[in-house]
């Protein structure tokens, strides 16, 4: 099962790779990972989406808590978050196909950030699903390089209480 | 301004732990009196280039007395052998890159069997960090998956504080090794001294208190159980509930057994005892567990090498988990009952609550079971052989438990064969006088620990059983020992072969015994005498108990070398990916040959229904 983890760590040199080693020395594959300062510049916020059955899930959570450099750490499943994205896109555009791409863009409410003579650059937000439909039919132009950001996730404010 | 103290040499060692406070020194200086107000009297380690400052300052101190190792790795099991004889926290102090890279498998050591430590290691100048300079090694990233905590300081600000810290992390909670990077600039950089007594730690805060509600559920279970075990392991030691767990056992006669590490947790003369369960454990204690309706988890953690393979371990049982740290429950083995808390004060929650509820022990039938498989299934009877001559491991571990003052004494072990065998017959009645590496299975790591044990200690005997491997592995620890005339009692049951591993290429292998087989060098007597100690070899059983009593007696230390057969076997065992149910080799009294678990578990079922 998918979980986004999310971590608010110390903010202090060498907590990423506690983090990190810590998930991989027990045997879970991190498939996204991103980290930034909070509103609190002694925290950071670790967002990570791991594969995990409950179980071992449960087992990784309480493995990060016993780091002391971890203070606070959160499941947030799909349907109680928000779950953003940044993607940039680099599509071949020859000038005959280019506006079929910013088209594309355009209903995804995406933004054309550099034009060059056969591609073009594509900054996108969203979630999964917005985002693989745009990567599918960016495929049909070919795309030459995709650089994201790594998701980011908070709790939806009908969560609290 | 305030008027500020200069060190002087008469400040240290008397007075308060806290005589340096406000005084102005080098950071140096200050990691030495961080250490003084710690209440640190005794230290392990080995200096270097980047440690010049901190040895520098240490010769300055009255307060702390140091230990020269003659490796890294034995300065660390040494402090490690230190807190586990006396509950306090164990310190190592060594130098940068290849010193502080030899410290690893002695915090591996320490972190798996939950042993509180501080390690403070020298580093090289802040600003040649990440360059590849001499002796530079990043002991922080290299340690991070074995330490409980580790720090890299960066300014003489921080260092107080994370002394404080680092000593409340390692001894606390479920205790572990930490980590302390100096780098070398830093320690001449001056600073104003000032301990703090308090630490601010809102990301570490264990919990102690048991859940009530979850008390109140054990003790319903516990009342309701037919047929329970207490299995306990090193957790309870660090908590000091061995009297709780007496209380407990006694109040509803609940037969207890232990892991390699809980050792000593419970009396092996009490009659509840059940002795040491697992792969190498006692058959009736492996049976308890099997049949079991309840497990009451007392700080273990259903280690592979106690369960055997888990899906077949006690399937009727349901657990009770009392552990303070959150993660080992449910790691391995699913609790009913999850306790989260010091078991001191569960223990005692629980026993309150019992006593309120004047609740009847279990049934004696249940009792009964256990005490006929333990006088049928012994671990020791004395065998044919030992009329011959060839001198029998397990007679040796008989006598020498016979010879020690139970409550005076601490048993030391390496790992292999002889480890097992002190396991299963060396008898402890109170905690901290078991020391072994349970968790890493460490060669090398019970000699140096013996010697941290006797400076612990000063006044118990400590004696070091150890194999032929294993005692190679940090036999230059030999020299610390004479040095400071610790009279260290080791005990190598000699069979030139890597013992253990030497059974399994038997048992598993077909007899191809690659590279296990040892030479007959070095001759350990003469190695004995090369480092001042005294040394003997025997090799005739009628020299046994003679040799013991001298290797007793000895007032220096001593080296007792006692030839065993390469062929000796450690029994009962439970091949490894067998269940408990499958063990074979245990002694039966009812019959010459041994028996296997299963064949024991038809008699009993055989008899429970002749009795019904």
């Amino acid at each position: 099962m998918r979980h986004i983890l999310s971590v608010l760590v110390e903010n202090k040199a060498g907590v990423l790779s506690r983090v990190t080693g810590l998930i991989s020395r027990r045997g879970f594959n991190i498939e996204s990972l991103t980290v930034g300062p909070t509103e609190d510049s002694r925290m950071s916020r670790l967002t990570a989406i791991v594969f995990a059955d409950d179980v071992a899930f449960e087992q990784i959570t309480k493995q990060l808590h016993k780091l002391i450099s971890v203070y606070k750490i959160t499941d947030l499943s799909k349907d109680t978050a928000i779950e953003r994205e940044l993607v940039l896109f680099k599509v071949n555009a020859t000038p005959d196909r280019r506006g079929e791409v910013i088209e594309i863009a355009n209903i995804f409410r995406a933004k054309i950030v550099d034009v060059g003579r056969n591609s073009l650059t594509i900054e996108a937000t969203g979630d999964e699903e917005k985002l693989k439909g745009m990567e599918d039919l960016f495929r049909t132009y070919g795309i030459k390089e995709i650089v994201r950001t790594g998701k980011i996730a908070m709790s939806r404010n009908s969560k609290e209480t | 301004m305030e008027k500020k103290k200069i060190a002087t040499q008469t400040d240290a060692g008397f007075a308060s732990l806290r005589a340096k406070e406000g005084c102005i020194m080098d950071l140096a200086h200050a990691v030495i009196a961080s250490l003084e107000a710690e209440g640190v009297d005794l230290v392990f380690g080995y200096p270097g280039a980047q440690a010049l400052r901190l040895y520098d300052a240490l010769y300055d101190s009255c307060r702390i007395k140091h230990i020269l190792s003659r490796h890294e790795q034995g300065a660390v099991h040494e402090a490690d052998g230190y807190a586990r004889a006396s509950g306090k926290v164990g310190v190592a102090i060594v130098t940068s890159g290849p010193g502080a890279t030899n410290t690893v498998t002695g915090i591996a050591t320490a972190y798996m069997d939950s042993i509180p430590l501080v390690i403070i290691t020298g580093q090289v100048p802040r600003a040649v960090i990440g360059t590849d300079s001499f002796q530079e090694s990043d002991i922080v990233g290299i340690t991070m998956p074995i330490v409980k905590h580790s720090y890299l300081l960066q300014s003489t600000e921080e260092l107080t504080q994370t002394f404080r810290e680092a000593f409340h992390i390692a001894a606390t909670g479920r205790p572990g090794p930490v980590l302390i990077d100096v780098p070398s600039d830093l320690a001449a950089e001056e600073m104003v001294f000032h301990y703090p007594d308090t630490v601010k730690l809102p990301s570490y805060r264990p919990t102690y208190k048991g859940n009530i509600k979850q008390i109140k559920q054990a003790v319903n279970s516990i009342k309701q159980a037919d047929r329970p075990v207490l299995y306990v392991g090193g957790g309870l030691i660090s908590s000091g509930a061995t009297q709780e767990l007496r209380d407990l056992a006694e109040l509803m006669q609940i037969p207890v057994v232990t892991s390699l590490m809980g050792k000593g947790a419970f009396p092996a003369s009490h009659l509840l005892n059940m002795g040491p369960v697992g792969m190498h454990g006692s058959m009736y204690g492996n049976i308890l567990l099997t049949k079991s309706d309840l497990i009451v988890v007392c700080g273990a953690r259903f280690s592979d090498r106690v369960t055997g393979e888990i899906s077949k371990f006690a399937p009727n049982a349901s657990i009770i988990h009392i552990d303070i740290d959150p993660a080992e429950i449910g790691k391995v083995r699913e609790a009913q009952i999850p306790i989260v808390g010091d078991l001191k004060g569960v223990l005692s929650g629980i026993l309150i609550e019992l006593q309120k509820q004047k609740a009847k022990p279990v049934s004696s039938q249940w009792l009964e079971l256990a005490f006929a498989w333990k006088k049928r299934f012994p671990l020791y009877r004395e065998r044919d052989d030992e009329k011959s001559d060839e001198i029998v491991p397990e007679s040796v571990m008989f006598k020498l438990s016979h010879k020690l003052d139970p409550e005076n004494s601490i048993v030391v072990t390496e790992v292999g064969q002889h480890q097992m065998w002190a396991a299963q017959i060396i008898d402890r009645e109170v905690p901290r006088s078991f020391l072994s590496s349970g968790g890493l299975g460490t060669m090398g790591f019970g000699f140096p620990a013996s010697i941290g044990a006797a400076f612990a200690c000063p006044y118990k005997t400590v004696v070091c059983v150890a194999g032929d491997g294993s005692f190679q592995m940090n036999s230059q620890e030999m020299a610390t020992a004479a040095t400071h005339k610790i009279p260290v009692k080791v005990l190598i049951m000699d069979n030139r072969c890597l013992g253990m591993v030497h059974q399994w290429q038997e048992m598993f292998c077909g007899g191809r015994y690659s590279e296990t087989e040892l030479s007959d060098i070095p001759d350990f007597v003469k190695l004995a005498e090369a480092y001042s100690w005294r040394g003997e070899r025997i090799d005739k059983a009628a020299e046994l108990d003679a040799a013991l009593e001298r290797l007793l007696a000895s007032e220096g230390p001593y080296l007792l070398d006692i030839a065993i057969s390469p062929n000796q076997k450690v029994y009962p065992i439970v091949e490894p990916g067998k269940s408990l149910e499958e063990g074979v080799g245990a002694i039966d009294l009812d019959h010459e040959k041994s028996c296997s678990t299963k064949a024991a578990l038809s008699i009993s079922a055989q008899k429970e229904r002749e009795a019904n």
